[in-house]
């Protein structure tokens, strides 16, 4: 069994006839606005740690089409159970960008209190569940979240992320599995962009593709070109209507490609072949989405210059704000291991202030690239 | 004796006699009457209303949505009581015997521990998850298992472990009120054998508070769980030689009655530390360093740890490797003459 690739665009940026989602102008272009923001973003990631500033990054370069597609076909009050390649949601999802900012400095601007490296947001103003680095447990998250709405009597929908590489994770079964009995209304979305860090895709599986994988569970799986904006759109957009009839969960694959390294602790050209990278970089679905902008007479020069530099500034400003910010003090260190501190903490709480009292111990603060 | 003996026995008004299985029961129906977001699911917890009983008719009672059957998988049961704990519910997730929870280890310790910290409060993991745990039943390796440590040695998690039917009653009802995520191991060596008198309705023991089960002066036995009836015969016949013993039932092991432990050793000058899982690294170690760290100047004697053996769990040889009065009562004697 084959499973056809959906797609709407072709690699000129023509949408083929039928198949148009038919956003209206305002929306796509600011599809198109988020796409530039979020790699400007991801760039400006990565430069700060480059420059020592923030100690490390991840970057999501080449997918923002996956991740912006399929989250713009929820509503505001569908939940995500994101992993870690997804930030452009943050911005769909209008976090302010300070925050974002201040996550990667781990300050005391930070929503986690700087709990967690760089790039493990969590934000519940968005329905944006904390992120985790071990792969695939968020599918099983998600997978109960969407069993309690069920129980409630919520049509709440949730989506959540994982790669190629979560496919291969115990959760991956248990979570598509559990969805699949108790019919949640999740919509698993599989970023299938060739890698994690140095093992190819082939080496996760020896099923032709991800999606084929749906089937085991009782539920659609879809393979979708993951650099066709709207295609995944579209597609999500009938697994989430599908979940919010109370029809079950459905499985996306996103075919895309990591254009980055895994992060900034890795260097790809050790381990990948540049003609396949250079063959993916001419996919570049921010480029197919601005010529099918283009034939439907929605961008000029102008809208990328506001595009480009608009977002540009708003990071700098927001980079120039978070960064100034102190780090957290030393007794929330502390705090949110329980709800309320327990006499043991409290008894510690009080030794490390008495040290600090006396000078020497914390003063060696400061930055540890990894 | 059955359940349905321990039912004619008198209790005093407004108790009823009950085994500590029929407490467990009872906590959680009157927990889902109290409140509508309590959930009770895991694997055989429906129809068949558990492999040992502690959920008998609950399905009956609340329904297929709040009482339900999981596929054979701990990493989903925990798993998914973390997202409906993350989206509002208070799950109460039973894994089967504490030997199977393994496969479950991440889903507890880096996701329902670390909810609330790593999202700096935002989000956080209000389940409990309940598990038969302990030897005694000539169980073997895999359904005898003693490992509190692991879960003890985990920030986040609260652990706490009854020994009587009221406080089982009492604690779980506690746990499933409980903000944070709370391991909540019974002793199933006393599901049946321990029973008494529980409060109808309504009843609550706070978490992190211990018991004294039995006043001495002599020495203190610091234990919980299934070890407790066990200490308490040792303290009787120790007394018929003229040593006082006093019992403490810590209840709760994470966050620990410090306050209660130090007291009775600084009272008594000699600490016995009593738990079957295997010695090495076992709660007890830690017991035995906070009494050495914290009333080092009161001891009379060597902080004594009676534990299980540092092998498997064996089937045929339980009764060697479990600690007995026996045992108990020859660590006594090591706090007395060293």
């Amino acid at each position: 069994m084959t499973l056809e690739l959906v797609s709407i665009l072709d690699k000129d940026g023509k949408a083929q006839k039928g198949k148009d989602p038919n956003l209206p102008p305002e929306e796509l272009k600011k599809l198109y606005r988020l796409m530039v923001a979020t790699r400007q973003l991801d760039d400006r990631g990565l430069a700060l740690q480059r420059q020592g500033r923030i100690g490390f990054y991840l970057q999501s370069t080449g997918q923002e089409a996956s991740h912006l597609g399929s989250a713009y076909a929820l509503q505001d009050s569908d939940w995500l159970f994101p992993a870690y390649r997804q930030p452009g949601i943050l911005l769909l999802r209008e976090v302010p960008l300070q925050k974002i900012v201040a996550e990667w400095f781990g300050n005391s601007g930070d929503t986690s209190k700087g709990r967690q490296m760089p790039v493990h947001y969590s934000f519940r103003e968005a329905n944006f569940v904390s992120i985790s680095s071990p792969i695939g447990t968020q599918l099983t998250q998600a997978a109960g979240a969407g069993m309690a709405a069920r129980i409630r009597g919520d049509d709440t929908v949730f989506m959540t992320y994982c790669g190629d590489g979560g496919t291969s994770s115990n959760d991956f079964h248990t979570g598509l599995n559990f969805a699949g009995v108790y019919k949640a209304p999740v919509v698993f979305v599989c970023e299938n962009n060739g890698w994690a860090i140095s093992v190819p895709s082939a080496r996760q599986t020896a099923s032709e593709s991800m999606a084929i994988k749906a089937d085991a569970y009782g539920m659609p799986g879809v393979r979708v070109d993951g650099n066709d904006i709207l295609a995944v759109y579209r597609v999500c957009k009938e697994a989430v209507e599908r979940a919010r009839r109370g029809d079950g969960p459905t499985f996306v694959e996103t075919v895309t490609y990591r254009i980055a390294s895994h992060s900034s602790s890795d260097d790809a050209a050790r381990y990948r072949d540049a003609k396949e990278f250079e063959a993916w970089k001419k996919k570049d679905p921010i480029l197919r989405f601005q010529q099918y902008l283009k034939h439907r007479k929605l961008w000029n020069e102008a809208f990328e210059q506001d595009c480009v530099e608009g977002s540009k500034a708003e990071i700098a400003a927001a980079v120039k704000a978070a960064e100034a910010l102190p780090n957290p003090g030393p007794e929330t260190l502390f705090d949110d291991v329980f709800m309320n501190l327990t006499p043991q903490l409290k008894a510690q709480r009080q030794e490390l202030h008495d040290l600090m009292a006396k000078g020497g111990v914390g003063a060696a603060v400061g930055h540890f690239p990894l | 004796m059955t359940a349905t003996e321990t039912k004619n026995q008198t209790a005093t008004p407004g108790t009823k006699v009950m085994t500590l299985l029929e407490a467990i029961t009872d906590a959680m129906r009157t927990e889902m009457r109290n409140d509508d977001r309590v959930v009770v699911f895991g694997e055989d917890v429906g129809k068949k209303g558990g492999v040992f009983g502690a959920t008998m008719g609950i399905q009956d009672e609340f329904g297929e949505q709040r009482c339900f059957d999981s596929p054979l998988s701990e990493c989903g049961i925990i798993g998914t009581g973390v997202g409906m704990a993350l989206y509002g519910l208070r799950p109460v997730a039973e894994i089967q015997f504490l030997d199977f929870i393994y496969p479950a280890f991440d889903q507890i310790v880096s996701e329902a521990a670390k909810m609330r910290y790593r999202s700096g409060g935002e989000y956080t993991c209000p389940m409990v998850i309940r598990s038969p745990y302990g030897g005694g039943i000539r169980g073997g390796h895999y359904h005898s298992q003693s490992s509190e440590a692991y879960f003890c040695h985990t920030p986040g998690l609260k652990v706490v472990i009854p020994s009587t039917p009221a406080d089982a009653k009492g604690l779980l009802i506690a746990a499933i009120r409980d903000e944070d995520p709370v391991m909540f191991l019974e002793p199933k060596a006393l599901y049946r054998h321990a029973k008494g008198e529980v409060p109808l309705g309504e009843h609550v023991v706070p978490i992190g508070k211990a018991r004294i089960a039995r006043e001495g002066t002599d020495v203190t036995i610091l234990c919980y769980g299934a070890m407790v009836p066990v200490c308490e015969a040792a303290a009787k016949e120790a007394e018929a030689n003229g040593r006082s013993v006093e019992v403490v039932d810590l209840r709760t092991l994470v966050p620990l009655d410090e306050a209660t432990v130090l007291e009775s050793v600084r009272k008594t000058g000699r600490c016995v530390v009593v738990y079957e899982a295997p010695k090495t690294c076992g709660y007890g170690a830690e017991l035995s360093a906070i009494v050495a760290e914290k009333c080092i100047e009161y001891l009379e004697g060597p902080i004594v740890r009676v534990a299980g053996f540092d092998t498997p769990f064996p089937y045929t040889l339980e009764h060697l490797y479990m600690p007995d009065t026996k045992r108990v009562l020859a660590g006594i004697d090591k706090t007395f003459v060293w």
